[in-house]
């Protein structure tokens, strides 16, 4: 925030950027298991920075991932406010054509709910590029049973039952997750995603992370935006598809992003985590769990299957991917801008439609990764 | 005035050899497009294919996390819906056709072509959110009607397996498929009957045909090579069509006799996997595209030859 301060006004005196007062102000140690993550020092920081935002002058093209893509257009519009001279497209379109478009260059930034793998980094026309986390959200196991009220399942038995290995909701191993429910005798009906998608994938990674490769090996389809569903599961366009079949069909369980199914109305489920708590799908819970995982020097991470009591395992994370060498001073800066308001203000708004802030440790290292864009002086 | 018919002339003769060129070109233009759009196609497409050699075509597996692409099963769906919805579409269609050319009254007649025509305009993607959210929801209970009925038979049990739960499947694809292609192949058999001889139709009618005897005996065998034509235009239609598709067949790539189950088609699983396909996905999606290039092409050629020998036939009897 200080940082921008000071290039929009004098690329030369970077000093003030040091003393960031989000890094006095949180607390980091103790952001694991903090309720309501990423809310300091946001007062001051948008003030500090408001005058050299109106200053800016850019158009930003962006393309990807559609998961944050309600996010960012709330954003957007609050970033106008404070920066009328900025205009940013996002067009969504999916994480790969996102991190295509950046790789030809026809974008300023990317969004992506994945990383670049690494066969694919020399395809990046611009060379080096970063990533900046900006929020997460639970992947919820949302079911159609009007007459369980709450449902909790393992790693296992969700691996089983979208393997079809477990078709009936009297199954006993459902039963033996659920000792206090009444299950009644009803067939399964598994709804997935009929497009390729990062909630796939997320989810997927899950399993195969907890039941999969990496666990038991119960878990067989491994993970990807597009698996080799069984014959016999059901198919829905977006989130909001497969939510669509939840709620139409009487005894289905489909993987849906939270504001999805909240939007239709669904039962969600608790998944057991790896310290083997029953967790509900909250942003709480999301964020806890970011705030336990192993993240690289690059800030890339996997939210899935996180260590903690309180960490809900299934989450979606994303990325804002940009090059580090910004060959537009005014695009540069921007784009600094803007991903910094992403960082600060729009953390506290994320709550609000249903995503979940950074944990302040992992905000407080992509703030500080800002540093690292190199924006040319003219 | 005799200048004027000499300047007529000079210029008619240089405009029209500026219309010949141009004639030739844009027919030349149409053939090089399309050939440069196979050749590039092909080109993208060979990764995938020289990955997966014949099991391309032959495998009804598709998984990309192994990175093992078939495409027998989209084909398949391909195949399977527009059949379908041919099967629907093609009685309808003609009934229409012979109901508002020799049956209605003539002031039924522009009101019965409008409504029809009328169906031409929905855009696909309202066919396919309806069918999505309301037509495969209603008609759910019908596929377990016809499964309880069916099912339990020799062979045609088969064809009529469990239903797919959502109502997505094979079938609903093709009743939304048929409804879309009804206003093409009707007003395409239309103007076919109506190029019938009004003397074979009084013909029939002097020799005491009734109405029946008089389509079925003149403008049924005078417009066969038209109505056949129609039909597979129809179906060159109803393969290509994606999003309709996409949202209703349910999206899973196998091969079943069951018309009651969920499938996927070439252009629905193009659409469906692009955005997040990563290169060698890309490239087997690009691959399905060449060979659903390759199937409308071959069906648009069988037509042809199908209605140029009904037209010679045809002209032998008469």
């Amino acid at each position: 925030m200080l940082v921008l301060a000071a290039c929009g006004s004098d690329s030369n005196n970077s000093s003030d950027s040091t003393s960031a007062p989000a890094a006095s102000e949180a607390p980091s140690s103790a952001a694991p298991s903090s309720e309501t993550p990423a809310t300091s020092a946001e007062p001051a920081t948008t003030e500090a920075a408001g005058e050299d935002l109106a200053n800016l002058q850019a158009t930003l093209d962006a393309s990807g991932a559609t998961f944050p893509q309600a996010f960012y257009e709330e954003q957007i519009a609050a970033f106008k406010d404070d920066a009328p001279g900025v205009t940013i497209n996002y067009g969504g379109g999916g994480s790969g054509k996102g991190r295509q478009d950046l790789a030809d260059q026809v974008t300023d930034w990317a969004g992506s709910d994945g990383v670049v793998k690494p066969e694919d980094v020399a395809k990046f026309k611009g060379g080096e590029f970063l990533y900046f986390p900006t929020v997460l959200a639970p992947i919820t196991l949302s079911y159609n049973l009007p007459d369980v009220e709450s449902l909790q399942l393992t790693p296992t038995t969700v691996a089983k039952i979208f393997e079809r290995q477990i078709t009936n909701w009297n199954d006993p191993a459902i039963a033996a997750d659920n000792p206090d429910a009444t299950l009644p005798d009803q067939a399964i009906t598994v709804a997935v995603r009929a497009d390729g998608s990062g909630t796939t994938e997320n989810f997927t990674k899950f399993l195969d992370a907890a039941v999969g490769a990496g666990g038991d090996g119960t878990w067989t389809l491994k993970s990807g935006s597009t698996v080799e569903w069984p014959a016999d599961v059901q198919a829905g366009q977006g989130n909001s598809g497969v939510a669509q079949i939840v709620s139409s069909t009487p005894g289905a369980i489909g993987y849906v992003d939270l504001s999805d199914a909240k939007a239709a109305d669904l039962q969600t489920a608790s998944v057991q985590n790896k310290a083997g708590k029953f967790v509900a799908p909250t942003l709480e819970a999301t964020s806890a769990a970011a705030a336990n995982i192993e993240v690289k020097p690059d800030l890339t991470f996997f939210t899935g299957w996180a260590d903690g009591d309180e960490s809900y395992p299934i989450a979606a994370q994303t990325w804002i991917i940009v090059y580090k060498n910004q060959t537009d001073k005014a695009t540069g800066e921007a784009v600094k801008a803007w991903i910094n308001y992403v960082l600060t203000a729009g953390q506290d708004a994320a709550a609000d439609i249903d995503y979940a802030a950074l944990p302040d440790s992992l905000r407080e290292k992509a703030v500080a990764q800002l540093d690292q864009l190199v924006i040319p002086s003219s | 005035m005799a200048v004027v018919p000499t300047s007529l002339k000079a210029k008619g003769g240089h405009a029209d050899r500026a219309f010949t060129i141009l004639a030739a070109a844009s027919a030349a233009l149409v053939l090089v497009v399309l050939s440069l759009i196979a050749v590039t196609m092909t080109r993208r497409a060979w990764d995938a294919l020289d990955l997966m050699g014949l099991d391309f075509f032959t495998s009804d597996r598709w998984a990309p996390p192994d990175q093992f692409f078939g495409a027998a099963a989209f084909i398949f769906g391909s195949l399977l819906s527009a059949a379908i919805a041919i099967l629907i579409a093609v009685p309808v269609s003609v009934g229409i056709a012979l109901f508002v050319t020799q049956v209605a009254p003539r002031w039924l007649r522009k009101p019965v072509v409008y409504i029809t025509d009328l169906l031409a305009v929905v855009p696909s993607v309202v066919f396919g959110l309806w069918g999505v959210l309301v037509f495969s929801g209603t008609i759910k209970g019908f596929y377990g009607w016809l499964h309880d009925t069916f099912g339990g038979l020799p062979l045609v049990g088969h064809v009529f397996g469990p239903s797919s739960a959502s109502g997505r499947a094979f079938t609903t694809a093709g009743v939304i498929l048929a409804v879309m292609i009804i206003p093409i192949v009707t007003s395409l058999s239309r103007e076919v009957i109506d190029t019938v001889p009004p003397a074979d139709r009084e013909a029939a009618w002097a020799l005491g045909a009734t109405r029946w005897e008089m389509i079925r005996g003149s403008v049924l065998p005078y417009s066969t090579g038209g109505l056949v034509g129609a039909v597979m235009l129809g179906l060159g239609r109803a393969m290509g069509e994606t999003i309709a598709v996409a949202l209703v067949i349910g999206s899973n790539a196998q091969i079943t006799a069951n018309i009651l189950a969920s499938g996927d088609s070439m252009p629905a699983v193009i659409a469906n996997q692009w955005g997040e396909a990563d290169d060698i996905q890309k490239s087997a999606l690009i691959g399905l595209a060449v060979t659903l290039f390759l199937i409308t092409l071959g069906v648009n050629l069988a037509a042809n030859a199908i209605v140029q020998r009904t037209i010679r036939r045809n002209q032998g009897l008469s």
